[in-house]
């Protein structure tokens, strides 16, 4: 059996999305571990550098074009994907685990009857089954899953799984014009935060608990993350009291996020919020309290008034980037 | 008209998890279980939407007797009926999800509610699919909802803001934290809840296509240094980042 390999390729606003080189980079490893080949699938109106896709190991990306396409359609989109599954004979699909990926991804699995595996941050094989990695409980267990049903569906953790340098290769790309569509969910409106980083994708995150004192006090957070050009992110009992947006939120109940670096300003580190950002590659704590949990998490800790210390960094910064 | 919210039995976001003897699941000794968190917000949106266009909201759990306990707190909220589709071996998102659809076509209700994920496996996709099964429409972690005249008006979060959807009867929704501010349950509540009835069934058999191998612990991670106690680690920490950890 040949495990030819699909990749759900995401566009926002006709830009390809950084976790969909991954998804590709990802694909690309399983069909060299399977002697297959892997193509790609992507959904929208007019979309920018299609071919930067071949860097990733792509023979062939098929673009389904149409201008009611340019936002999300569950139903467009699930029906659409469903059937070059289908068609196209590939058994392996990989997509991104963001909201579209997240949102996606289950309804090929209930068309296709077929397993799926979310949010997998770890691949490995036991002879030809491949065993997924994905953290439960919000990180705070993990379980390596195996899909039986011939088909297999795997969404992957953005900014876990590296890209490396795109390599030489021409995917042939066929676009796929549809006539009139008839959208069952359709967006009607997109309502964005302007220029605002979302902590699920950012790089570096810079997050503020109670130690804050008051809602704002997070002014310094904002101004940190600005200099860091990072996302704002918030614990559970800011956000319960109603200081921040739950979009913020970081943890068990909100966010489970991976970024390069997390700076946690006046954060205890109560274990739903660990459980949310301890697979950060780095971790920065400020806290006050020497015995705050979040100091067992830290690569890097300054246990002090985040009043004094913040400030300070924030000029320090400054001083990097004017150098 | 009648409306479906599915719950389920999860343990409380502040347990410890530590992992049982087969290896594949976590050790429930000593863990309290409780409503999964986003569930509130789904029984909630069920309950204003019947109080403002009437009906019935029953409640729908796959799992074991334990679910039961999960159950009385839906009912204690105002939900006004609940069916527990019994079974003693777990089961893939899939297979729960064919559960649900079964006996949410049974119900013939037109409106089902879940939350958007639970917060013991994570998956974030047993509504989606409840919905594919189905071929109603959907709107997966909605942080408004209105409905009018078969119509229907969701915000759902997206990174870095909101998609508008609109969409129409049948359909599923999924809630995300900040859809409403789920109540209390009263005593009055608590009290009628014992009266309510709890249906037992058993879930449609079908076949798991995942398959748990293994649980682990994650990496422990190795506590860092403190740098210092105030202001003068600042260049420290800022020279740790750029060359050591270079993140910055």
């Amino acid at each position: 059996m040949v495990n030819n390999i699909l990749v759900y390729i995401e566009q926002r606003n006709g830009q390809i999305k950084k976790a969909s080189f991954e998804a590709a980079k990802v694909g690309a490893d399983f069909a060299s571990k399977f002697g297959s080949q892997v193509e790609a699938i992507i959904i929208g109106g007019d979309v920018e550098d299609l071919e930067k896709i071949s860097g990733y190991g792509v023979i062939k990306v098929t673009h389904y074009k149409n201008s009611d396409l340019v936002n999300y359609s569950s139903s467009a989109y699930g029906e659409i994907v469903a059937n070059h599954a289908i068609e196209s004979k590939n058994n392996i699909i990989v997509f991104s685990n963001t909201s579209m990926g997240k949102d996606l991804a289950p309804r090929i699995s209930a068309k296709l009857d077929c397993g799926i595996a979310m949010d997998c941050t770890q691949f490995e094989y036991d002879g030809d089954d491949i065993l997924a990695s994905r953290p439960v409980y919000a990180g705070k267990a993990l379980i390596d899953v195996k899909i039986n049903s011939v088909k297999k569906i795997f969404t992957i953790r953005p900014n876990v799984f590296a890209t490396g340098a795109p390599v030489d290769g021409t995917a042939e790309i066929v676009v796929n014009e549809l006539g009139n569509l008839n959208l069952k969910t359709k967006v009607v409106e997109l309502k964005q935060s302007e220029g605002k980083l979302d902590v699920a994708e950012a790089d570096i995150i810079v997050a503020g608990g109670r130690g804050l004192k008051e809602a704002n006090q997070f002014k310094l957070v904002e101004e940190l993350a600005d200099q860091l050009g990072a996302a704002v992110g918030a614990s559970r009992a800011v956000v319960d009291a109603g200081w921040r947006p739950h979009s913020e939120q970081v943890g068990q109940t909100g966010k489970t996020v991976s970024p390069s670096l997390y700076v946690a300003l006046g954060i205890s580190g109560a274990i739903q919020h660990l459980a949310g950002m301890r697979s950060s590659k780095y971790i920065v704590a400020i806290n006050k309290d020497a015995d705050a949990p979040i100091f067992q998490a830290a690569d890097y800790g300054i246990n002090g008034d985040l009043f004094e210390v913040v400030p300070a960094l924030i000029e320090e910064i400054k001083k990097l980037k004017s150098n | 008209m009648k409306i479906v919210v599915c719950i389920s039995h999860v343990p409380d976001t502040a347990a410890k998890v530590s992992i049982g003897e087969n290896g594949k699941t976590i050790d429930p000794k000593d863990v309290a279980f409780v409503v999964n968190p986003y569930d509130e917000y789904a029984i909630e949106e069920a309950l204003k939407t019947k109080e403002a266009l009437g009906g019935e909201v029953i409640a729908v759990s796959v799992g074991t007797d334990a679910n039961k306990e999960t159950i009385r707190k839906a009912l204690a909220m105002g939900v006004d009926s609940a069916v527990l589709l019994k079974d003693e071996n777990p089961r893939d998102s899939l297979s729960v999800a064919k559960a649900l659809a079964e006996e949410i076509k049974n119900q013939g209700a037109e409106l089902v509610f879940f939350g958007k994920q639970s917060v013991d496996y994570d998956n974030s996709i047993v509504g989606q699919m409840t919905a594919e099964l189905l071929g109603y429409n959907c709107v997966s972690v909605a942080v408004t909802f209105q409905l009018e005249d078969q119509k229907i008006r969701v915000e759902r979060e997206i990174e870095g803001g909101r998609e508008v959807v609109e969409t129409f009867l049948p359909a599923v929704i999924t809630a995300q934290k900040g859809l409403n501010e789920p109540r209390y349950a009263s005593l009055k509540g608590i009290m009628a809840a014992k009266k309510k009835t709890i249906e037992e069934k058993e879930a449609a058999p079908c076949q798991n296509h995942v398959e748990v191998v293994k649980m682990k612990r994650p990496t422990p991670k190795q506590a860092g240094k403190i740098i210092g106690n105030d202001a003068s680690a600042v260049p420290e920490l800022v020279r740790l980042l750029r060359e050591e950890a270079q993140v910055i």
